[in-house]
């Protein structure tokens, strides 16, 4: 029983719940980091052990925390998690990490960082709360290696720095689509994969907050 | 202990939380250090050894930089300064420092938008084997469309024709300006010349592509198709930087020596 439990903690968020297709958090890293898969996969492993960790961390602490400064507590330990991955990044991928550069000490922002510790760590213990945040991350991670392949690919013509297809700028017969390698790109796609997403799981599909009924029109005014 | 509601609670807690952080980054920070200084300089050195086209995928980069010299030269009268230890010399610092020979540059003579400008300045030399110098390696920066763009620039020991060039640190658009990093771009400017005749510096970036009938194509490179002002930052800090302002003293030492090694050989 414990097992499925946690099998569907760490699951969850990936298909059922994704923080970015389902919880639509996340979006500008999102945008930010998938021009190139490599740069993707590094953002990937810093934000999966981010949340994993501050959600650990805080969920061992979170009886000792008193109500008013939870949410700054919260914050110390993301910050001091997000300092250290930026550090040794900076130690051990140098060249790699630069262009993450400032996305890297953005980790802290990202809201499925925040939303995971006030929404699950604050009241689960630890053990799934790690799994619960290890979970995010990788769903995080999921979104955006699909977002990265896709856009190194048809972008640039490239996996991982790889020529796969070749440009005609290199005597090749690809054209590449610059737009790709353009932020707005990563929103149009982050769409499309919502739109496929709660197609196939209709359970997904918001009601609508407000919806306009005949005769209604001169009753809504300013609100 | 005061009850878990209570400010005095909150504050000691705070205050523990925070204390345990500060350690942790503060160990984190004073362990990796060396690391991170490491792969910096290692990062420099990669650069460096990339724009002569020593660089390898996976070569032991110390042992290919003892080919590679660092020397601090004035960049007012193009000497070399013996007294200001590479190693340790920072010539972006510098150009902040007053103490250190750094100055403001005036705005309209900052065409390529650094705002200050180092007295000194670090070059590194590649010798031949009768140690004399082949190649020198000049540092370059100036500003495009969103951030200044810092490389090098490798000039041959007649202070007149590109080696190369390579940019190691900004953030233009990829696939627009970012294509100042494409290997195919960066290949166009090895042989072309500095100088015109008249001693001005007349390598440029032209829209269009090069025209290899037109007699300024020696001068010439493509400039980076959708990315004018990362073109125009580009030939801007070529201007700057191989002016009276920036090499060009060092740069006119060095052909002079230059000619001088070679009538002497030839004789």
């Amino acid at each position: 029983m414990a097992d499925v439990n946690a099998k569907k903690i760490l699951l969850d968020p990936i298909a059922d719940n994704n923080p970015i297709i389902l919880q639509v958090l996340g979006i500008c890293s999102a945008l930010a980091v998938t021009s190139k898969l490599e740069t993707a996969l590094i953002m990937c492993v810093g934000l999966t052990a981010v949340t994993a960790f501050s959600n650990l961390f805080y969920s061992l602490v979170r009886n000792f925390v008193p109500g008013s400064i939870r949410i700054i507590a919260q914050m110390t330990i993301a910050a001091t998690l997000v300092i250290l991955v930026d550090q040794t990044l900076k130690a051990v991928a140098y060249e790699q990490s630069k262009p993450l550069s400032v996305f890297i000490g953005l980790i802290l922002t990202n809201c499925i960082v925040m939303g995971r510790l006030e929404a699950y760590a604050q009241s689960n213990p630890p053990l799934p709360a790690f799994l619960d945040g290890l979970g995010n991350g990788l769903g995080y991670s999921a979104i955006l290696i699909v977002l990265a392949v896709f856009r190194e690919l048809f972008g640039s013509g490239k996996l991982l720095g790889v020529e796969i297809l070749p440009l005609v700028t290199q005597g090749g017969w690809y054209v590449p689509n610059g737009l790709l390698l353009l932020p707005p790109s990563a929103f149009f796609l982050i769409g499309m994969i919502i739109w496929a997403v709660r197609t196939w799981k209709p359970q997904q599909q918001e009601k609508p907050a407000f919806r306009i009924q005949a005769g209604q029109i001169h009753g809504v005014e300013a609100h | 202990m005061a009850a878990k509601d209570s400010k005095a609670y909150a504050l000691w807690v705070a205050f523990v939380l925070c204390l345990v952080c500060s350690m942790l980054v503060t160990a984190a920070a004073i362990a990796l250090r060396p690391m991170q200084q490491a792969a910096k300089l290692d990062d420099k050195r990669k650069n460096i050894l990339r724009v002569v086209g020593l660089y390898q995928e996976g070569m032991d980069i110390d042992q290919a930089f003892k080919q590679i010299t660092p020397k601090v030269i004035d960049l007012d009268t193009g000497e070399i300064v013996e007294q200001i230890d590479p190693a340790t010399y920072d010539q972006y610092a510098a150009a902040k420092d007053p103490a250190q020979g750094g100055q403001k540059i005036p705005g309209d003579a900052d065409i390529a938008k650094i705002k200050y400008r180092p007295r000194y300045a670090t070059v590194y030399f590649l010798y031949n084997a009768d140690g004399t110098p082949r190649t020198v390696i000049l540092p370059i920066s100036g500003y495009g469309l969103w951030s200044t763009l810092y490389g090098f620039l490798a000039v041959e020991a007649d202070g007149n024709t590109v080696v190369g060039i390579n940019f190691y640190r900004h953030a233009e658009t990829p696939g627009l300006g970012g294509e100042v990093d494409n290997p195919m771009w960066k290949k166009q400017w090895t042989g072309k010349k500095i100088y015109d005749e008249s001693g001005k510096v007349a390598l440029h970036l032209v829209k269009g592509g090069v025209n290899p009938e037109n007699p300024e194509a020696v001068h010439q490179v493509d400039a980076l198709a959708g990315a004018t002002l990362t073109s125009n930052g580009v030939t801007y800090l070529i201007q700057y930087w191989l002016s009276d302002a920036g090499f060009k003293p060092f740069l006119r030492k060095l052909s002079a020596q230059h000619s001088a090694v070679r009538t002497a050989g030839g004789e």
